[in-house]
């Protein structure tokens, strides 16, 4: 059997730069934080307050108001991402089989609020939980709602990998189209963790910066006076089609995608490997999977969520793996809109394949005093650069030890 | 008294449900008018007992299926009480 071959035909986000994908884009390539204060709840006992949260966007343009009540947000963020994703593929014209479109969006943690809510409410009175409980926070619910929307039948489910969620769901719903098993996949991940435990969770790991006083300096990826990530929250959603589909229906193919690699560290349960060993071994499969040499590779959007100890083996894995190679760059786009967690990896997908349609690598900001492991890599420090682009990866590593590697192509 | 607790539960249903409420009349099904499934049944029994300050027993709350069917459970229950 012949792999088909996969392409990007649809693009669809909810993020701290609003639902308008174009100005959003625009806004990453011109280096503008959105991480604020959070003020949505009483943050002050909190030792971190900051977070990109999602601006510019009401759920009642998306749902009814007894629909909006039945949901989390996250599924919230999920289905309209999906939506947004469907329409700019262009999916509602024309035909299609519908048993061959399915639908693989995932969550990090899922319904965290309404777990939260409900926790409190419930307070050990068995009577008095809504129904609709369960429904909201289980992590596959986002891939229910939209088959359920647009009465796709293929292949539907949800990874949940933590930080890795997104990437995972592009690659595997990648796999799903090159074996045949669909035609089309909306795939991509949702998150929703500014919840008063989401924040205290992440904090008591010390997992958060606290540079509560300067918030659009706070993610600073390989930085040397990082201390930690910027919480996020979003979705990103990303249509993928076999080649012979989009070209057949004259869809608008944004890029390519030609690899994917999976690794496990069998490590810790939160530190990456010491030695990147995971992290290399998800991009050398990716290569792999894509058939390319790492000369071939001239972007790769980073992990890089600002923390301690990852931004310093990430680097030195980028250069075991591709040496020092002249034309390649790699920057981290959490300096500007923090971690999205399960959204992470689809929401820096989406920049990837724009980085190869605009050829221009979106900038890492605040990277003022680069720490030593970055030393020979461009890391596109604070403005966008304008380059040839012709194959980007993008790397998602996530708790647990679970990593990825994607790798996205210019279509020819 | 029994025009307050009807009007009090067309206003629950049609905002959980998310009807008109000219589609809600006293002999309106949940399941069968309202286009209500189990799920929204329950939530609305719920959101009774909340409304009302009331605990509607297990095994009433299984024979309430319509409009009309919760306000005599609930008036009944109000009775009870004072």
């Amino acid at each position: 059997m012949q792999r088909k071959r996969v392409v990007v035909t649809g693009l669809g986000l909810v993020s701290p730069y609003g639902i308008e994908l174009e100005k959003a884009w625009e806004q990453v390539q011109n280096g503008q934080s959105s991480v604020t204060k959070i003020t949505r709840f009483d943050v002050s006992q909190y030792r971190s307050q900051i977070a990109a949260q999602v601006v510019d966007y009401h759920p009642e343009a998306f749902f009814k108001p007894n629909e909006i009540r039945r949901i989390d947000q996250f599924i919230a963020f999920g289905v309209s991402a999906a939506r947004l994703a469907h329409e700019n593929a262009g999916l509602s014209s024309g035909v299609i089989d519908k048993d061959r479109v399915g639908v693989c969006i995932g969550s990090g943690i899922g319904g965290l609020e309404t777990i939260e809510k409900t926790a409190i409410k419930h307070n050990h009175n068995a009577g008095k939980i809504s129904p609709f409980f369960i429904p909201a926070s289980i992590t596959n619910m986002i891939s229910g709602h939209v088959s359920i929307e647009y009465g796709f039948r293929g292949p539907n489910f949800s990874v949940t990998t933590a930080c890795a969620t997104g990437s995972h769901s592009i690659g595997l719903s990648y796999r799903t189209i090159c074996y045949g098993d669909a035609d089309v996949m909306l795939a991509g991940g949702s998150e929703s963790p500014c919840t008063p435990i989401g924040l205290g969770g992440f904090s008591a790991m010390r997992a958060l910066s606290a540079q509560n006083d300067k918030p659009k300096q706070a993610s600073r990826p390989f930085d040397r006076d990082r201390d930690g990530f910027v919480i996020a929250e979003g979705a990103a959603v990303l249509v993928l089609e076999s080649l012979d589909h989009a070209t057949k229906r004259g869809a608008n193919i944004i890029a390519e995608v030609t690899g994917f690699g999976m690794s496990g560290d069998a490590f810790h349960i939160t530190q990456p490997h010491a030695n990147g060993l995971g992290a290399r071994n998800a991009i050398e499969h990716a290569l792999h999977d894509a058939s390319l040499q790492p000369a071939d590779v001239n972007y790769i959007n980073a992990h890089g969520t600002s923390t301690p100890t990852g931004d310093e083996i990430e680097p030195q894995v980028i250069k075991q793996v591709f040496g020092a190679s002249p034309t390649l760059a790699m920057s981290s786009t959490k300096s500007m809109h923090g971690h999205l967690l399960g959204a992470a990896g689809s929401l820096e997908s989406i920049w990837s394949c724009l980085a190869i349609r605009d050829q221009v690598a979106p900038p890492t900001i605040n990277l003022d005093n680069p720490i030593e492991s970055c030393n020979g890599i461009n890391m596109v420090p604070n403005e966008a650069q304008p380059m040839k682009i012709n194959y980007a990866i993008n790397n998602s590593f996530g708790f647990g030890g679970t990593n990825t590697s994607l790798v996205f192509a210019k279509y020819d | 008294m029994s025009e307050t607790v009807y009007e009090r539960v067309k206003k629950v249903v049609v905002e959980h449900l998310g009807v008109d409420p000219d589609q809600v009349s006293e002999s309106s099904s949940f399941m069968g008018d309202l286009g209500a499934d189990s799920l929204d049944q329950v939530e609305l029994l719920l959101a009774f007992e909340e409304e009302f300050d009331c605990v509607i027993p297990e095994d009433e709350a299984e024979s309430i299926a319509s409009v009309g069917e919760a306000v005599q459970a609930i008036n009944e229950l109000l009775d009870k009480a004072s």
